[in-house]
């Protein structure tokens, strides 16, 4: 498949799964309905669920999957790891312990969100200074760190979750699976997913290089230690953006990069559009799913994006053999 | 073009060679011999600015420092921006680590990363440096193959052709035969002679001693108690040196004029 082709297919299926997750609902629209909803004509209850209810929601699963996407594909760059995803540095277990607490605590929505922040922020502060100590910038001690610290925030989730009650437990494991619903700063997230996005594609002949390990990238004129220290606050502040944005939603930025380079796409300048697209439209289609499927009841998203993706990505695998 | 001056280099404890000079000068062909793990990769690797020596400092003058209008002797490597000297000093790794997914002629479209002006994709000049350069390897059937399904000779010359379409003025080799077969070797080394004909220079780790005498003009020879012996080809091609660089006995006899040196026995 060519990129083009491939960019061209994405971005109508963008459209199609945008379309669709605001048709589908508890009121379901016509492809008219939603048209003149978002124009702001139509019947007034018609307008408030397409521009109120289901546009914010819709646009923030888009978001939150092209930011977990491109975060993937910045650290399988960085750490040149096909398994590494958005997590594996710890930053999401630094943000669940941050929120677990302040839930535990029985602090408000606002106070939750800045406590993820703090972990989020404190976590990829401890695993740069331990892992990029010395100057040396070997990658497999960055790796090994991050994959460290995030089994010890692993032991603290486990540690609040035993001591939470009741209907505490319930919020708890909704922001660990992943949860859009409520969601923040959704300008600001777009901002930084387009931003990012846009530099990354035009880094995209460092990141082929990065790739191709430390001493090629050096020789062919990369300035390698600057460039990683980069990609690793790049990638960090992505995974933050989306964590604000839903919760810690697993999967996309693991599969996603890999589904397109099945595809046969591997140079960056196409694979971050591509995965950006991929990965915004695989998670507003999970996002439909898990509020409509057992409605009114809203089920955890990471719980679709496993159950989509696992099989998509196996049937990709099996297909090149 | 590259100089070493009083260059102490070490890897894990162990002294690779200790306050070494030389110089590689435009025109010149050098071959570095040794044992393994007498340290000439990591050598090769100091002179590329990729691994940090000891004491003393690696000098590389450019094109322009060599026209004489500035830095007429050279400046430390470390301190030329790595793209600047991308674009002058060419490195073939013995090894890559990381994998590449793309294909064959993406990978060799890599090097023009040093000379690329615009943000997206690659200029019409640098695919038709590419495609010269896949061509001269014999590649061109291969070039739309993905990279990690090429035999290790056919990557070989994916990564000489890389280097190729990187257009350095100097050459640094890590065992650049590797997995190659007789033609491809002939062929190869053809390359680099012709690259040292036209002014340009060649420095290589080699195993193979007929190439390094049909080829080479200059040898550094890393010797395992970490003695270094820097010279012109004709003299330090002697079975002596040769018996004590790789500590085992050779039967030395010449055809058509060419020196061979095999062996004595099976080892054991």
């Amino acid at each position: 498949m060519t990129p083009r082709w491939l960019l061209s297919l994405l971005l109508c299926a963008a459209l199609l799964s945008v379309g669709g997750a605001l048709a589908c609902g508890a009121l379901p629209l016509t492809a008219g309905e939603v048209w003149l909803g978002l124009l702001g004509q139509g019947d007034a209850a018609t307008v408030q669920v397409v521009q109120e209810l289901r546009l914010p929601r819709v646009l923030a699963a888009f978001a939150c999957g092209g930011l977990l996407s491109l975060s993937g594909v910045l650290l399988q760059a960085l750490l040149r790891n096909p398994l590494a995803d958005p997590y594996i540095l710890g930053v999401s277990g630094g943000a669940a312990v941050g929120a677990l607490a302040a839930m535990l605590l029985g602090a408000g929505l606002l106070a939750d969100q800045g406590a993820s922040l703090a972990g989020a922020l404190l976590a990829i502060f401890a695993v740069f200074v331990l892992g990029f100590r010395h100057g040396e910038r070997n990658i497999y001690r960055l790796l090994l760190t991050g994959v460290v610290l995030s089994a010890g925030c692993g032991a603290l989730v486990s540690l609040l979750l035993t001591l939470a009650q009741g209907e505490q437990v319930k919020g708890m494991l909704f922001w660990l699976m992943g949860d859009l619903s409520q969601p923040q700063g959704l300008g600001g997230a777009w901002l930084v997913l387009l931003l990012a996005g846009s530099a990354a594609t035009l880094a995209a002949g460092g990141l082929d290089l990065l790739a191709g390990g430390r001493d090629k990238a050096a020789a062919l004129g990369l300035a390698v230690g600057r460039w990683q220290a980069m990609l690793y606050f790049a990638a960090a502040l992505l995974t933050v953006a989306a964590l604000q944005l839903g919760g810690s939603i697993g999967f996309v930025g693991l599969l996603v990069p890999h589904a397109i380079r099945l595809l046969g796409i591997s140079a960056h300048r196409w694979l971050i559009p591509c995965a950006v697209l991929l990965g915004g439209s695989f998670l507003v289609l999970a996002d439909t799913l898990a509020r409509t499927l057992w409605s009114p009841l809203q089920l955890p998203v990471g719980i679709f994006t496993a159950l989509l993706g696992v099989p998509v990505l196996l049937w990709l695998l099996g297909r090149r053999a | 073009m590259l100089e070493a001056r009083n260059l102490t280099v070490s890897i894990g404890g162990k002294t690779v060679c200790c306050d070494l000079n030389l110089a590689v000068r435009p025109g010149e062909c050098w071959g570095v011999l040794g044992q393994n793990g007498a340290g000439k990769s990591t050598l090769l690797r100091t002179l590329a600015g990729l691994h940090q020596p000891d004491a003393g400092e690696v000098v590389f003058r450019s094109s322009i420092d060599e026209a004489g209008s500035r830095n007429a002797t050279g400046v430390a490597i470390h301190r030329i921006d790595r793209r600047e000297l991308a674009r002058q000093l060419g490195v073939l790794l013995q090894s890559e680590e990381g994998e590449f997914w793309g294909s064959v002629r993406e990978y060799v479209l890599l090097g023009r990363f040093p000379h690329r002006r615009g943000w997206f994709g690659h200029s019409a000049e640098d695919e038709a440096v590419a495609d010269q350069a896949l061509a001269t390897l014999g590649l061109a059937a291969l070039a739309q193959r993905p990279l990690n399904q090429l035999s290790g000779g056919e990557r070989q010359r994916a990564a000489i052709a890389q280097l190729l379409a990187q257009q350095p003025r100097c050459l640094l080799l890590d065992e650049p035969l590797q997995h190659l077969d007789l033609r491809h070797q002939a062929q190869a080394m053809g390359l680099f002679a012709a690259r040292a004909d036209s002014r340009q220079a060649v420095f290589m780790v080699l195993h193979d001693l007929l190439w390094a005498q049909r080829c080479c003009d200059h040898l550094l020879l890393l010797f395992p108690d970490g003695r270094a012996l820097a010279g012109e080809a004709e003299t330090l091609l002697t079975r002596e040196n040769l018996e004590a660089l790789y500590q085992c006995a050779l039967r030395e006899f010449s055809v058509e004029g060419e020196r061979h040196f095999v062996p004595a026995t099976h080892g054991v």
